[in-house]
């Protein structure tokens, strides 16, 4: 945690941090605490006068169905994002460990569309599946399926879970190759000469090995599919039809966007904040663990 | 190994092909609805190779911009997205191998008050507390701005914790032997801790530059003049909720622009983009 | 148990590179069966055909009556002791025992009779629920070598196995590996770089270079026989002297000016012929100017081992290094004359590197 030869003074390190700390200071912690003030504010409704309310935003928040709503909503997508990109991931990882011909073209392949961001991996999808001129939407009208993600709650949220995985599998498939790497090969080979064969092997051995990125995984991808989406919603979906796609995340920034209800706004900020900050403790109790695995 | 791979090796071989295609075709079907005019697509004509009206889409959207919302030429949104791009990772280099020099080589009393201040915001994206930094941003008169673009998002924890990761692992040893050499802090950092960073600081550009140029919703608050768009949001006022006014092709070879340099980017640095991406999660 | 047989085994990876160049010999039931060489001979290549970890690209390996090229790792009836001993992390020590018999569907009572039994062999009985990373290096190499024995194999194989372990712990163990191998009865291929584990373990030693077999044989006999220059050079502590000579007549060479009896030497050899003398530092002596036979060595400096020490200088204008008891001689520089034992006089072929033997 410490260095043993170091430097000492007080004004030459304070410089180094200063515009580090300036930055954060300004960007990070003075909103941050504007937000939580916020959250005990109430404007009327010509914005003329401000009062303290207490918990009263938060109490609003939590008689409105629509937060539940969007609740559900950020459950349902996140736990489809987050099983399908990584079971997905995992699979085409153990295809791309074994010692193939061209397999390094195969992850080159397979890791760019990390690159692609959320808002254009959304166009991409919203495109194909546009009811009137999407080619893949064309074919499942010509299976009879009436898709209209316009219209229908269902489809919108199955087309955004789309491309949010569809865009997240690259991410998963190069921590999950790493960790595959990482096991050692005579780790392997002992449990071959122990008798197991490729798919016991991989459940008793490989799985629980590649735990700790599971985990990892699992929780920078909740962070994932919370934040980062949100590029992805608002160019498939904008939160609609009727908010069916209204993420946590989404209904901050439409709740917040007019002015309408900054104080209710700030509350969702609050409490996704609350949120990330237990997401960020559970990552930590994580690493103890793996070190001391 | 003495096992028979064949069937394992045709299955892997076959699985890897479907996830190459599902993560390429819809690029491909990008790249195909930008090489035809708006009539095949709105049709639903659009077949599954390219047509003939590739260089005119490009040409056009690049230099002179679509006739309906967005006036601006896609090229001068790139450059946008290019300055912030750069601005960004260039930036959250600079503040945070200075900041975790401080805290690595300095013993000094805020030390580890300092180290905690920065380390908290770790976790904390910028969607959280939109709206209260968009009102700082606008009191300092950055809205519009390039410095309003790129300031907020370069601070954070990810790169003062990666170098600090990087600089503990450089033996005391060097420091001992470069006093030895006659070297103060300032000497030290420029001659030994600097040049043996270079791979680090590269694999933390990679990245900090594909963040940067997906920049999504902060670039859409703060920018209100066209001028000052970037691609990724100019893509998304092209497209138009009613099918009818969306110029498809246009649209379409704007994401293709938008995905080109970060995919060239990963592709060709691949080796320094997974160290990046893997070291900066850890 | 079984016998092992090796017959001209090759590994040609893809790309043409030769790893294992064609090498046969057999191990007798029961045998223990050394490897060495330097590094990239070949030597652990050649232990993972045996093991099915590896293909094999030409050649046979049998265990026992069978052929085993085409027979998968869990089926040839063999356990391995991995270098990093390949302990299964996330499973306690009871379970990393026990998993090869959990996989062949062992009824409970007799796994648990087994890994017992193995555990108070190897002293490990107080250890088997902890996991691997709460064991020090020796008692890993335990539950490594309990894992192999549990499974009642026909033949073991170490591959490097005591080359994480400290000198002393080192020593230990393989004495512990020997007996363990005598009690148990069973065939071992053992490989290792160090030419004191080869020495000591092996009752047949097989000694590597660039994927060839350079000499098969007892320790001792490769030891003071050595069949080529490489060998030579390769087993003994502090290396065998290689000095340029020639022959000067039947059984004699001559390094310079001085002139050496070699009685080992064959005797069609044709005066002049150059060659290359081996003369093992522990086999030259001490003697005085008017011996017979006497070479003049002028020492320049002495290295104190305790038990012995070690003279290094020049013979015949050459670089030479000898052994000797340590209350031989004053510990002074300065000229000293040697004498050498004729049937310890290696000559060898100045190009091939061959024994020049009878």
């Amino acid at each position: 945690m410490q260095k043993n030869a170091y430097f000492t003074g007080l004004t030459v390190p304070l410089l180094l941090l200063l515009p580090q700390l300036v930055i954060t200071v300004l960007f990070f912690y003075w909103p941050a605490s504007q937000a939580v003030w916020q959250s005990f504010l109430l404007q009327d409704a010509f914005g003329i006068s401000t009062d303290f309310v207490w918990f009263e935003n938060y109490i609003t928040l939590f008689s409105n169905p629509g937060y539940y709503k969007a609740l559900i909503n950020t459950a349902i997508f996140s736990s489809f994002v987050c099983v399908l990109s990584l079971s997905i991931a995992l699979l085409f990882a153990v295809m791309a460990d074994r010692q193939l011909r061209g397999g390094e073209i195969y992850k080159t392949l397979l890791i760019w569309p990390y690159a692609v961001a959320p808002a254009i991996a959304g166009v991409l999808w919203l495109f194909m599946f546009d009811p009137s001129l999407g080619m893949l939407a064309r074919g499942l009208q010509s299976l009879g399926i009436a898709w209209n993600p316009r219209l229908d709650g269902n489809h919108a949220m199955a087309l955004v879970i789309l491309a949010a995985t569809w865009k997240q599998i690259s991410y998963n498939f190069l921590f999950f190759l790493a960790g595959l790497q990482s096991i050692p090969k005579s780790v392997i080979e002992a449990a071959v000469i122990d008798g197991a064969g490729p798919w016991r092997r991989f459940w008793t051995i490989v799985f629980p090995l590649l735990s700790p990125t599971t985990f990892f995984l699992l929780v920078v991808n909740i962070v994932y599919v919370f934040f980062d989406t949100f590029g992805i919603i608002d160019t498939v979906t904008g939160g609609g039809p009727s908010g069916a796609t209204e993420t946590l995340v989404y209904k901050v920034y439409s709740d917040g966007k007019g002015g309408s209800d900054l104080g209710g706004s700030a509350a969702q900020s609050v409490i996704l904040l609350i949120m990330v900050i237990a997401m960020t403790a559970v990552q930590f109790r994580f690493i103890e663990r793996k070190v001391s695995y | 190994m003495v096992e028979d791979r064949r069937l394992g090796d045709a299955i892997a071989y076959i699985v890897l092909s479907i996830g190459v295609l599902i993560v390429a075709f819809p690029v491909w079907l990008t790249f195909v609805a930008s090489s035809w005019d708006n009539a095949t697509i709105i049709n639903g004509q659009l077949p599954l190779y390219p047509g003939p009206y590739l260089f005119d889409n490009y040409y056009r959207i690049l230099f002179v911009g679509t006739s309906g919302s967005t006036r601006e030429p896609v090229a001068s949104m790139m450059l946008n997205s290019f300055v912030m791009a750069m601005a960004i990772a260039l930036g959250k280099i600079v503040i945070s191998v200075l900041s975790a020099y401080a805290v690595v080589y300095y013993r000094f009393r805020f030390r580890m008050a300092a180290f905690w201040i920065i380390f908290v915001t770790l976790m904390l994206p910028v969607e959280v507390r939109i709206f209260p930094t968009f009102k700082v941003v606008s009191d300092l008169n950055m809205l519009d701005t390039y410095q309003g673009l790129a300031i907020p998002l370069i601070a954070s924890a990810t790169g003062t914790l990666l170098f600090r990761q990087f600089f503990m692992t450089i033996p005391d040893e060097l420091l001992e032997a470069s006093r030895i050499d006659g070297a103060g802090p300032f000497r030290f950092f420029k001659d030994t801790v600097i040049p043996l960073s270079i791979t680090t600081i590269a694999a933390l550009f990679v990245i900090q530059f594909i963040y940067g140029w997906n920049q999504y919703l902060w670039p859409l608050l703060i920018t209100t003049k066209d001028s000052m768009q970037t691609i990724v949001i100019g893509i998304r006022k092209m497209i138009v909720t009613s099918d009818a006014l969306t110029e498809w092709p246009l649209a379409m070879a704007t994401a293709m622009l938008a995905m080109l340099p970060p995919v060239l980017v990963v592709i060709v640095m691949q080796r320094l983009f997974v160290k990046g991406l893997v070291e900066t999660e850890k | 148990m079984a016998q092992v047989t090796l017959t001209n085994v090759k590994k040609i990876y893809p790309g043409g590179v030769e790893a294992v160049k064609g090498v046969s010999f057999d191990i007798p039931d029961g045998g223990f069966c050394v490897l060495v060489g330097p590094s990239g001979c070949g030597k652990s290549t050649l232990l993972r055909m045996v093991a099915g970890l590896e293909t094999i690209s030409a050649g046979e390996v049998s265990i026992g009556p069978r052929v085993v090229n085409q027979i998968g790792p869990a089926e040839r009836d063999i356990a391995m002791v991995f270098q990093n001993y390949a302990l299964y992390p996330h499973m306690s020590v009871y379970e990393n025992m026990s998993y090869g018999l959990r996989n062949l569907g062992t009824p409970k009572d007799e796994i648990d009779r087994r890994v017992k039994e193995a555990a108070r062999i190897l002293a490990i009985e107080p250890l088997l629920d902890r996991r691997p990373k709460q064991l020090s290096g020796g008692q890993r190499q335990r539950v490594a070598m309990g894992r192999a024995i549990v499974r009642k194999p026909q033949v073991f194989l170490f591959d490097e196995p005591l080359s994480n372990l400290d000198a002393k712990l080192r020593v230990q163990m393989r004495v512990e590996i020997k007996k363990l191998q005598r009690a148990l009865g069973v065939t071992a291929i053992y490989v290792t770089h160090d030419q004191v584990e080869a020495m000591t373990l092996s009752d047949k030693l097989v000694v590597m270079n660039a994927g060839q077999v350079e000499q098969i044989g007892l320790p001792a006999e490769v030891y003071k026989k050595p069949a080529s220059k490489f060998v030579a050079t390769f087993i003994g502590s502090p290396p065998m002297n290689i000095l340029p000579g020639t022959i000067d007549g039947p059984g004699i060479v001559a390094l310079g000016d001085a002139i050496l009896e070699a009685r080992d030497l064959r005797q069609d050899l044709s005066p002049q012929t150059p060659v290359e003398v081996g003369l093992r530092p522990e086999d030259v002596e001490i003697a005085s100017e008017d011996e017979a036979g006497s070479l003049p060595f002028d020492v320049e400096f002495i290295e104190e081992l305790g038990a012995t020490q070690l003279f290094h200088g020049q013979l015949a204008g050459l670089p030479f290094v000898m052994q000797a008891a340590t209350d031989a001689v004053a510990a002074v520089a300065g000229r000293i004359w040697i004498t050498v034992d004729p049937d310890r006089v290696h000559v060898f072929d100045s190009k091939t590197g061959a024994r020049l033997g009878r």
